[in-house]
């Protein structure tokens, strides 16, 4: 009971309750099985607002720490560990919302097995909330590794027609990257002899040889899944393949789990380690930033092109955690959440007019404006906010993000400067999709096409609040994060006058 | 010899007095009732597995030395009975729809459980190697169990012929032992060594001879050939008990012989079993990727096991570190065991008369059609495949740590990607399970489908609840 009364715990394994209770609902009554999956993760969104509203913003350390010893075995002790910081809360918030949306999202569109997918999509809640939550390495690499089968099941049975050769690459791509993490994790845990991340924090920086070493083992295991270029080949194949739902928290939240474990792991063991390859790390996320935005724009299909915009978002992510100071950090964490946002719908929106036309071929669409005005409104806000327009979320992120990068104390002007580039790229596929899809003629097939419903108006419009209000007013965001990122920040700014 | 010597092989005792019973028993049981043969010897290994808990962690050695009861044996004894117990629930309805229902099948397995359980007391290397042949011989007539199959016949020919073979280096390693040290009882090699009257080189000789006698055993690579083949011509479930207790007596051996015999042949020991481990990781697991029977590729799956197990043994002669290994491969059987029961068990439910049905395409629409089974084949491979929050994932931990605190990090990090290679094979299954339309046919009496499930569930709680189980793999010391 202990255990439940701890929110992280409740809101962590609270979907489970709805496995069990969908195990017992016989697969006819499918309507029964979607109604526990959705209720059953807002309940979990509803622990989570009551996390939000006991965290103390002020406080940068972990809070609501539950901590016990899970195995104590010949000389090294293994805790499950879970704790909540500033770092880490809008990713948990991030999560919590995603995943109600994606499943009801999918409501119409999945109509094979529902049973299993609902039961998916709440083992893999489980999954990603332990993953950014888990203090503790091992905990972390159970959660992380755990939560790759559902997304595997998700991309392979519901998926496209390369839907099991998408998978399996995904899978082991990840896995490529995860298992020498373990490695690294055995090592730096056995060095220091703690498995703990507070008392490695507290231990202070690992010994500069071994930073190195370790430091490339996780970057490694984190570069695949956000993905920075060139790691990024098994991103379009997974995400053209799974279905909606699936590439909302695929693109929503799975890539933060990379994004997630460079700022929690590397930037905060590994200072040294982070001051000396920021610039090459930095590199490749410039690198990714404009290739995904080229790659983006000569793309003929609706979901690809959205795919690699990802590619192009988070390597804006990476450079504003590489920047290695307090806005670079916050920003990169706030775009964090944008992306999630912002990409999460931009699949939705693709889903809704696949569901309806059966392709994802951009040239099979124009003036759909006319045919579909509500959908059309909700697409060009999703679409300017992904391209950064003022006013709107992504905006603020990537602002953040370049002012970081410019002060920054690794990087610099140039780097700025040619991220910035990627923003004027961005407005032209963005506005030469809209172009595509909203205006010029109307096909005549897609003449009868039916405008949003009530679910899809529901969705779009949850996720239109949050565009507005980060973009308008996003200090209650940073206010929760910043005493946190000052602090890694600080730690940062130390290792930087070490190093010169 | 006294009354104690007895108590302290009273397990072993008891099985082998039950089955020469039994052998008679056997012959007033009416064919159609051979159910009562099987549980007969079920209770006969349950009885065995309760005298084998009851010692604990031992009474101490007996017959001069020869045996020895101590916690690593207990632990060891309590895998063999179960894989025992589960040879049998596996086989009941399996044999009988094979139709070599015959009650020996029962007999035979009680034998070879009483070899593998002597294997883990066997404090000397002659009594090792009795043991070895009681555990083998059963085994290579249960190999032809069905007999008209030419494959079966086949595999139990060629495990014979090789496993006399390997029985041969075997015994030429003990001599060599021998020659070297005075004497073939571990404790004496082991003082012999320290007090340095021993002949380094012929020890040496002797020591690698016997690891290539108990490598055969444990099918590691290179004297893992036999492997594939027996186990796919072999009845499943006899494939299923033998996948355990085969390798769960010559590690019990191979961890005894090397961590208290040789500790000081770390120098020269050390390098081969580093490379004999690296080449069984590789090649069970890029061998299993192209197979497409299913027996077949648990059969290079359990290579690649063994191969994993062996990272740890790297560690023996680390005086610090060997507990610490002993525990890791002793969890690490226990891991492997539930879940390859588990596995064997789905395997039989879906075979068919003349050995349809174990293509891995015959899995197809497995998850639509009997959507337990599929579960619980999902959870093995997972497991198999090292994911949490499976019991196969914390025993690779454990293996992967000793191995990285005795500073072989190259070995740990070919170990890791060695898994992500079996991952793919793995997950083969579970894809062609869920991803792919057919219509398979599973059946299965309740003793089977039991199996499944508490295999599955076991699988799972150990991977989440694992101190009581790794505690006693802890407490399992080796003592001389």
């Amino acid at each position: 009971m202990d255990f439940l009364m701890n929110p992280l715990n409740l809101m962590t394994f609270f979907p489970l309750v709805g496995v069990a209770i969908i195990l017992l609902i016989p697969r006819e009554r499918k309507d029964a099985i979607r109604w526990t999956a959705v209720i059953t993760s807002l309940v979990s969104f509803f622990v989570s607002l009551q996390m939000l509203m006991a965290f103390h913003a002020q406080n940068p350390g972990f809070q609501m720490v539950y901590d016990k010893v899970w195995m104590k075995t010949g000389g090294f002790e293994i805790h499950y560990a879970l704790g909540v910081d500033g770092l880490s809360i809008l990713l948990v918030l991030l999560t919590t919302l995603l995943t109600p949306i994606s499943i009801f999202s999918a409501w119409t569109a999945i109509e094979d097995r529902v049973k299993e997918f609902a039961i998916a999509f709440l083992v893999m809640e489980v999954g990603m909330l332990g993953v950014f939550l888990a203090l503790d390495l091992f905990t972390f690499f159970v959660f992380w590794e755990f939560s790759l089968v559902p997304m595997y099941f998700i991309i392979g049975i519901w998926g496209g027609p390369r839907r099991t050769y998408s998978a399996i690459k995904f899978m082991l791509y990840t896995m490529v990257g995860s298992v020498l993490m373990l490695v690294a994790i055995l090592w730096l845990g056995l060095s220091q002899g703690t498995f703990s991340l507070p008392e490695l924090l507290a231990k202070g920086s690992v010994p500069a040889h071994l930073q190195t070493w370790l430091f490339w083992a996780f970057a490694l295991a984190f570069a695949i899944k956000v993905p920075m270029w060139p790691l990024h080949s098994w991103l379009p194949d997974a995400h053209v393949e799974a279905p909606t739902a699936g590439s909302v928290i695929l693109a929503g939240v799975l890539l933060k789990m990379g994004t997630y474990g460079f700022l929690r792991f590397n930037l905060s063991l590994f200072p040294e380690a982070s001051v000396r390859f920021a610039v090459p790390i930095a590199v490749l996320a410039i690198i990714g930033i404009i290739y995904g935005a080229m790659v983006a724009y000569a793309q003929k299909d609706f979901k690809k092109l959205v795919a690699y915009t990802s590619v192009s978002h988070l390597g804006f992510v990476m450079l504003g955690l590489f920047a290695l100071n307090a806005r670079g950090i916050a920003g990169g964490i706030l775009q964090m959440i944008n992306h999630g946002i912002s990409t999460g719908a931009l699949f939705l929106i693709v889903g809704i007019i696949y569901e309806r036309t059966h392709t994802r071929d951009l040239s099979a669409f124009g003036g759909l404006w006319k045919i579909m005005p509500i959908y059309g409104a909700f697409s060009i806000i999703v679409a300017l906010s992904s391209m950064g327009l003022p006013g709107m979320n992504g905006f603020i992120g990537e602002f953040t993000i370049l002012m970081g990068a410019f002060e920054s104390p690794v990087l610099g002007p140039a780097f700025a400067i040619s991220a910035a580039l990627g923003i004027v790229l961005a407005a032209v596929y963005i506005l030469v999709m809209l172009q595509k899809v909203f205006l010029g003629p109307v096909k005549e097939k897609n003449l009868s096409l039916k405008d949003l419903n009530w679910r899809e108006i529901t969705v779009m419009a949850v996720l239109t609040v949050f565009i507005f209000w980060i973009g308008l007013h996003p200090a209650p965001f940073f206010n929760l994060m910043m005493p946190a990122v000052e602090k890694m920040a600080g730690g940062l700014q130390a290792a930087v006058l070490a190093m010169h | 010899m006294t009354f104690s010597d007895f108590t302290t092989l009273l397990p072993e005792t008891v099985l082998v007095v039950w089955a020469s019973v039994l052998l008679l028993l056997d012959a007033f049981i009416l064919k159609a009732r051979k159910g009562w043969t099987a549980l007969l010897a079920a209770a006969g290994l349950a009885v065995a597995l309760g005298f084998a808990l009851a010692q604990g962690s031992g009474l101490g050695s007996a017959f001069g030395g020869m045996v020895v009861s101590d916690g690593f044996a207990t632990f060891m004894e309590a895998l063999a009975a179960a894989s025992g117990v589960v040879g049998i629930l596996l086989a009941y309805d399996y044999l009988k729809r094979l139709e070599i229902a015959r009650g020996e099948y029962y007999i035979l397995l009680l034998f070879s459980v009483a070899g593998a359980m002597l294997m883990a007391k066997a404090a000397d290397l002659m009594v090792m190697f009795l043991a070895l042949e009681l555990l083998s011989i059963p085994l290579y007539v249960l190999s032809a169990f069905a007999r008209k199959r030419e494959d079966g016949e086949e595999a139990a020919l060629k495990y014979f012929l090789l496993g006399a073979f390997a029985a041969a280096f075997l015994v030429y390693g003990i001599a060599m032992t021998y020659g070297a040290t005075g004497s073939t009882t571990i404790a004496a090699i082991a003082a012999a060594v320290s007090a340095g009257s021993a002949n380094m080189l012929l020890l040496a000789l002797g020591g690698g001879l016997l690891l290539v006698g108990l490598g055969f055993k444990i099918a590691a690579v290179p004297f893992h050939m036999w492997t594939p083949d027996v186990y796919q011509g072999a009845p499943s479930s006899v494939t299923g008990f033998m996948a355990v207790s085969a390798k769960v007596g010559g590690m019990a051996a191979l961890l005894r012989v090397l961590v208290l015999a040789f500790p000081q042949l770390g120098g020269q020991l050390t390098p081969i079993v580093w490379a004999i481990a690296l080449l069984t990781m590789l090649v069970g697991n890029l061998a299993a990727l192209a197979q497409k029977n299913i027996k077949r590729m648990l059969a290079y799956s359990s290579i690649a096991h063994v191969g994993y197990m062996l990272v740890a043994v790297v560690a023996f002669a680390d005086a610090k570190l060997a507990p610490a290994a002993v525990a890791a491969v002793l969890f690490y059987l226990l891991a492997y065991a539930v879940t390859n029961f588990g596995a064997w068990a789905v395997v039989i439910a879906l075979e068919r008369a003349e050995g349809k049905g174990l293509e891995i395409a015959d899995y197809a629409g497995l998850g639509r059609r009997h959507p337990w089974l599929a579960l619980a084949m999902t959870v093995f491979m997972l497991s198999f495949g090292g994911f949490p929050p499976t019991v196969g994932f914390v025993g690779k931990f454990y293996l992967f740590r000793v191995a990285v605190e005795g500073g072989f990090i190259g070995l740990a990090v070919v170990g890791v990607l060695a898994s992500v290679v079996s991952v793919y094979y793995y997950m083969r299954v579970v894809t062609t399970m869920y991803m792919k339309e057919g219509e398979p046919e599973a059946r299965g009496d309740g003793w089977l489908n039991l199996s499944v499930g508490a295999a599955a569930i076991v699988t799972v709680v150990l991977g989440v609840v694992v101190a009581p189980a790794f505690q006693w793999a802890l407490q399992a010391v080796l003592r001389l």
